[in-house]
């Protein structure tokens, strides 16, 4: 909360009339540039910009809720066939693809304190290792995802329930798991495990998208040091963001992948 | 009239509009379309949502034009789906959602809270933006073959049982779900964060309480509808099969996603209205609002409860009788608030001193037709009448009642109000008190038939429907072209008020609010001197004061 | 009454039904829903006319003129603790009394007669379990609990029966049901009131309630030739269901003779009653569904199998007696024991060739 001085002057307030250049020069000293004019003081705005960021965040939970509910519902209902969806995912990618996210959200959150202790070079090479971690789980999922194609794995086209009902035509899943054939009614459940798999991810890998595009940005702005001289709500309300992306992989990760692993 | 009013008008001989405000400030359309100034925002919302509204309106009139003969006579079957599944959906989310808040909300939240701003007026402008988007999306929609879905884009029927264009006005929807969740993100962080000093949470005004409350529906229900629109765009597409039985889907879970939103948004819509309500009451009758805390609690509570309701909109889908037991006992609970809201207001006339200008007139309205209405959301919720009601014209005239009897109501009345704010001009009361009347006799004819209708048995989104229907339906239509009458009227007289209307001065109502204590039209940064908030809200002693001390020190006017 | 003259009474009576405010009570759950409707009416007129009396009366006693200085109320909690109480009493009432006739409407008594309804784009499909089909209508008897067993085959509808009070959605890929208690002989609506595309509007239809005796001579008279029992005993040897489903000892499936009903105890652990809902869902997605004991190797019939062919096998099923032989009797709809006396069987039962499409 601002200042509550009586007077109300705050850092800018109490512009009496709105005339005066110099008026104008001689308040704007005493507040940093990049204040905005309809916030009393940097911290009033710093508050506000992180606050406004936990909501978004909270939107993007409810927004992602819908899908947890709906997977919820279908793998209580299908079991079996969300087991023999989950083998067929690559749990190798999706176990590199977890340390790579968990390991970007480090180098983010070293970003934001070098942003805090104006590192300027360092902020620089942290938000870099962020992009590029990025990317590498882009690239991942694009291998896997390729694979699915490969696989006839892709609901709406051409969703073969070839591996479902004869596991052994599948030799690599069925080393691991030995599953035993699907019934037909059960097998033609698997295509909904795959609608959920992509959306959930896809749904994801969008936001990775938006927030690989923003990064780019901020390590172009952070090299002109506009991160590093006090004004770090940016960087810390990206780092919010790009922690949440995390995190929902995460869940991601051992709802889709982990079903029934165990030998 | 002079003591049967409290206008207060600054002498029209020598009274000018003051030469700095937030319209003079800047001039051209580039400063309009790139601007941050939170009322500007306000001002493209209200034009714009005046042109959805009308385009809903003749959606409207088409409807009830169709229904004066029993035969499909007017226009083809397929043509009345899709007239009435676009007069839904332009009137939910591209009128009522974002009316009071978008207008009166932007404009007068930071005004009332003594900011300068909101928190994010570039978000703002954002919001407005993807306002548009989605309502040029879905009007070129409606243009170029329209949806026949019904509003509620129940699947299957969505997903494989039509071939218009379902994606293109999901896709308008999803946009405009997004220009809401923004605005409600900037209420909610502008309420918390940008107070004036002394503006502690009980002195806000009650229209702020409600924008808050509706900014929660705002933020946390509007992401689930979006989901349920990617997962019906993709099943269309892709045949994905969530929603596809025959693929082990299952249609219901459509409904629980999409009325989990869909609930909420009915108080998304009435909140922000009976915020508006607060305001002109208190002023009209010159007294704090009765039981303060009580109805800024209500607010909150119908928000909270509101989220767990959404069921009876599926009594008789088949889900379990212990599943509608629950629903219906909450949906109980959620009538209590409001039920509480309209004493309130009732009792703040007692022994008030109360005045009948159209922004009293439409308050007055809405009390009753919002008790019709919400009375009737009670025959809803009780689970064995709902089955005998539903999906009739009951539905019809209850949430008409409510969403139009109420809350359009509500939003003339605010329009009126805070008109000579928001231009520095009066609109002319004798003539908007007729049309005021006018829309109230209009509105009742056109409605109430349709309750007796609902009970009779007349099913909902019929073309045709049996001979014994028609007598009412004629009443029904015929009220709808005075409400016309009545809802034309304002855009008239109040255009012409832009340039002919008396000067209005800092407070014609002699209102308490801190929007009331600055100039008509606002300076851009809304106060020359920020205020502090030393006196409780709805605090006419205070404001006695203020007129003493004004009075005695004989400040001219700025500019 | 007596004082009334005829003609006027005529005229009352004519104004009265050509002006009705409810629709004609046909069943005997109309009457307890019109009950509660009309106290719901009369709370809110007693609501509303408090709320406008007060309204009217504070704006005259206070208007301006009369009052012109406000006296400052800040509230009071008994007031606020009165209607809060009040209304949510009376709500609560509601909420019981509704939920009471809720659950009335949908937990079919044991002993009703039950009928199959399809609804597809746009019509409505009636299946009598004596073989009699009808489209748009339904015939029923007075006096007898009626239960409608529905599904859609397509989008969503719902049936309604406003002078019975009852409505129910019918849903692709599972039953709904309700049932109802005709009272008076008459014809009513029937309408779909779920949007359900274009003819939405024209998915209307006739309900023809008739004495018991008419009915039973109209039942004599619609029959197609074949019950549901005989069409479901047909299909269920062209689907060649008996090769596992038989009596034999080595039978690879369960025997169904007498399983409607039944508690069943499942490969997944559990138990579930063998009503129509699971063995509709027994036929289509039958590795869910597997009794214990027995291997789940049933196929599943989805889209092979049209609603009204897995009405016609759950009929064949509930009949079933350990024989898995079908009486030939017609034109009842009542082939389960207990029941009213079997109606002379009018026809034989040769073989005309299938209602049924697999």
């Amino acid at each position: 909360m601002p200042d509550n001085t009586v007077t109300s002057k705050g850092a800018l307030g109490a512009a009496k009339n709105a005339d005066s250049a110099d008026n104008a020069d001689i308040l704007h000293a005493d507040h940093p540039p990049y204040l905005r004019h309809h916030f009393n003081s940097a911290e009033q705005q710093a508050d506000a910009a992180s606050f406004a960021m936990w909501l978004f965040l909270l939107t993007e939970v409810m927004f992602f809720g819908g899908l947890f509910t709906a997977y919820l519902i279908y793998r209580n209902w299908y079991y079996p066939a969300f087991v023999a969806g989950s083998h067929q995912l690559n749990v190798v990618w999706g176990t590199t693809n977890t340390f790579v996210l968990i390991f970007s959200s480090f180098t983010m959150a070293m970003g934001v304190w070098c942003a805090e202790t104006r590192r300027r070079k360092g902020l620089v090479l942290c938000l870099t290792l962020t992009f590029i971690l990025g990317l590498c789980f882009l690239g991942i999922k694009t291998i896997e995802y390729r694979e699915k194609v490969e696989m006839h794995h892709v609901p709406g086209f051409h969703y073969s329930l070839q591996s479902f009902l004869d596991p052994a035509s599948n030799p690599e899943v069925f080393k691991e798991y030995h599953d035993k054939p699907l019934a037909l009614d059960m097998a033609r459940h698997t295509e909904i495990y795959f609608s959920l798999y992509f959306l959930m991810t896809g749904m994801h890998a969008v936001h990775m998208i938006i927030g690989i595009g923003i990064l780019a940005f901020m390590i172009f702005r952070a090299r002109a040091g506009a991160y590093t001289a006090g004004h770090v709500t940016f960087v810390e309300n990206f780092g919010l963001y790009w922690h949440f992306v995390d995190i929902v992989w995460i869940y991601l990760f051992a709802l889709l992948y982990l079903i029934s692993r165990h030998q | 009239m002079s003591t049967n009013t409290i206008i207060s008008l600054p002498d029209q001989t020598t009274a000018r509009i003051p030469k700095d405000n937030f319209i003079t400030r800047e001039n051209g359309l580039l400063s309009w379309l790139l601007t941050g100034d939170h009322k500007r925002i306000a001002i493209l919302y209200l034009i714009s949502i005046t042109f959805f509204f009308f385009i809903g309106g003749a959606l409207a009139g088409l409807i009830r034009l169709e229904l004066l003969t029993p035969q499909t006579d007017l226009m083809a079957t397929d043509t009345y789906n899709k007239v009435f599944t676009m007069h839904g959906i332009i009137m939910i989310f591209f009128f009522l959602v974002p009316s009071v808040p978008a207008t009166l909300g932007n404009f007068f939240i930071p005004m009332m809270i003594g900011a300068k701003d909101l928190a994010l007026p570039k978000i703002n402008l954002l919001s407005w933006y993807l306002y548009m988007a989605g309502g040029i999306l879905a009007v070129y929609t409606m243009a170029s073959g329209g949806v026949d879905t019904g509003w509620t884009f129940t699947t299957p029927l969505s997903t494989h049982y039509v071939n218009t264009n379902v994606l293109t006005t999901g896709l308008a929807v999803f946009i405009a779900g997004f220009s809401s969740i923004l605005t409600g993100l900037n209420f909610i962080v502008t309420i918390h964060k940008m107070r004036a000093p002394g503006m502690t949470w009980f002195r806000l005004p009650l229209f702020i309480w409600a924008h808050y409350a509706a900014s929660i529906l705002m933020v946390l229900a509007t992401p689930v509808v979006a989901i349920a629109i990617v997962l019906v765009a993709l099943e269309r597409t892709f045949g994905i099969g969530v929603f596809d039985p025959t693929k082990g889907g299952d249609p219901l879970l459509f409904q629980h996603l999409f009325w989990f939103y869909s609930h909420p948004a009915v108080y998304i819509m009435i909140l922000p209205g009976m915020g508006v309500i607060s305001e002109v009451i208190s002023t009209f009758s010159r007294k704090r609002i009765f039981g303060y805390t009580a109805v800024a609690f209500s607010s909150v509570a119908i928000a909270v409860f509101g989220f767990f309701v959404w069921a009876h909109h599926m009594f008789i889908m088949g889900i379990s009788n212990y599943a509608v037991l629950v629903f219906s006992l909450l949906t109980m609970l959620v009538a209590v608030p409001s039920a509480i809201k309209i004493f309130n207001w009732t009792f703040t006339l007692y022994k008030g001193s109360i005045t009948f200008e159209t922004p009293m007139l439409y308050a007055f309205g809405f009390l009753g037709l919002f008790t019709i209405g919400g009375m009737t959301g009670v025959f809803l919720g009780s689970s064995g009448t709902d089955i005998h009601l539903t999906e009739t014209y009951f539905i019809v005239a209850h949430f008409h009642f409510v969403m139009v009897g109420g809350m359009l109501m509500a939003f003339l009345a605010g329009i009126h109000f805070w008109w000579p704010k928001i231009t520095g001009r009066m609109y002319p009361e004798k003539i908007s008190q007729f049309a005021a009347v006018v829309t109230f006799i209009g509105f009742n004819l056109t409605f109430f038939p349709q309750f007796i209708l609902g009970v009779l048995g007349m099913p909902r989104r019929y073309a045709s429907y049996p001979p014994e229907f028609q007598v009412l339906n004629v009443f029904s239509t015929a009220g709808a072209t005075i409400l016309g009458v009545g809802y034309l009227m304002p855009v008239l007289y109040l255009i012409w008020s832009l340039k002919y209307g008396a000067i209005a001065g800092n407070n014609p109502w002699q209102a308490t609010g801190l929007e009331w204590q600055t100039q008509s039209p606002p300076l851009t940064e809304n106060f020359a001197v920020m205020p502090v908030m030393d006196h409780e809200a709805y605090d006419y002693e205070w404001l006695e004061q203020q007129q003493q001390a004004h009075k005695e020190t004989e400040a001219p006017h700025a500019g | 009454m007596n004082h009334i003259s005829p003609t006027i009474w005529q005229f009352l009576v004519k104004w009265l039904t050509n002006f009705a405010l409810f629709p004609p009570e046909a069943s005997k759950i109309a009457p307890q829903m019109d009950a509660l409707l009309f106290f719901m009416v009369l709370v809110s007129l007693i609501g509303l006319t408090i709320v406008v009396l007060l309204v009217v009366s504070f704006s005259i006693l206070y208007n301006k003129k009369r009052h012109p200085v406000a006296v400052q109320v800040e509230g009071s909690t008994l007031l606020e603790a009165t209607w809060t109480i009040i209304p949510l009493g009376l709500f609560l009432v509601m909420f019981v009394w509704g939920a009471l006739i809720y659950f009335r409407v949908f937990t079919p008594p044991a002993n009703s007669m039950n009928i199959y309804v399809v609804g597809k784009q746009w019509m409505w499909k009636a299946e009598h379990p004596g073989g009699q089909h009808e489209i748009n209508a339904l015939h029923v008897p007075t006096g007898r609990a009626v239960q409608l067993t529905l599904i859609s085959q397509d989008v969503f509808h719902s049936f309604s029966v406003p002078a019975f009070r009852v409505k129910r959605e019918a849903i692709p890929g599972r039953y709904t049901t309700v049932w109802f208690e005709a009272t008076v002989p008459g014809t009513y609506h029937l309408f779909c009131t779920q949007y359900c595309g274009t003819n939405h509007s024209q998915m209307t239809g006739d309900i023809v309630v008739m004495t018991p005796e008419d009915f039973r001579k109209w039942l004599a008279s619609s029959t197609s030739g074949a019950s549901l029992a005989q069409n479901g005993e047909r299909l269920f040897a062209s689907l060649s269901c008996a090769a596992c489903h038989n009596t034999r000892p080595d039978a690879r499936g369960p025997n169904l003779a007498g399983v409607y009903g039944a508690k069943l105890p499942l490969t997944s652990g559990g138990t579930v009653i063998a009503d129509d809902a699971y063995l509709r869902e027994a036929i289509l997605n039958p590795s869910q569904h597997v009794t214990q004991g027995y291997a789940p190797i049933m196929p599943t019939y989805q889209g092979q199998i049209s609603e009204e062919g897995v009405i016609a096998l759950l009929e064949y099923i509930k009949n079933l007696d350990s024989d898995y032989r079908v009486q030939q009797t017609l034109n009842t709809t009542d082939l389960s024991p207990g029941s009213e006396g079997t109606a002379p069987a009018a026809a034989k039962a040769p073989a005309s060739k299938g209602t049924v499409k697999p």
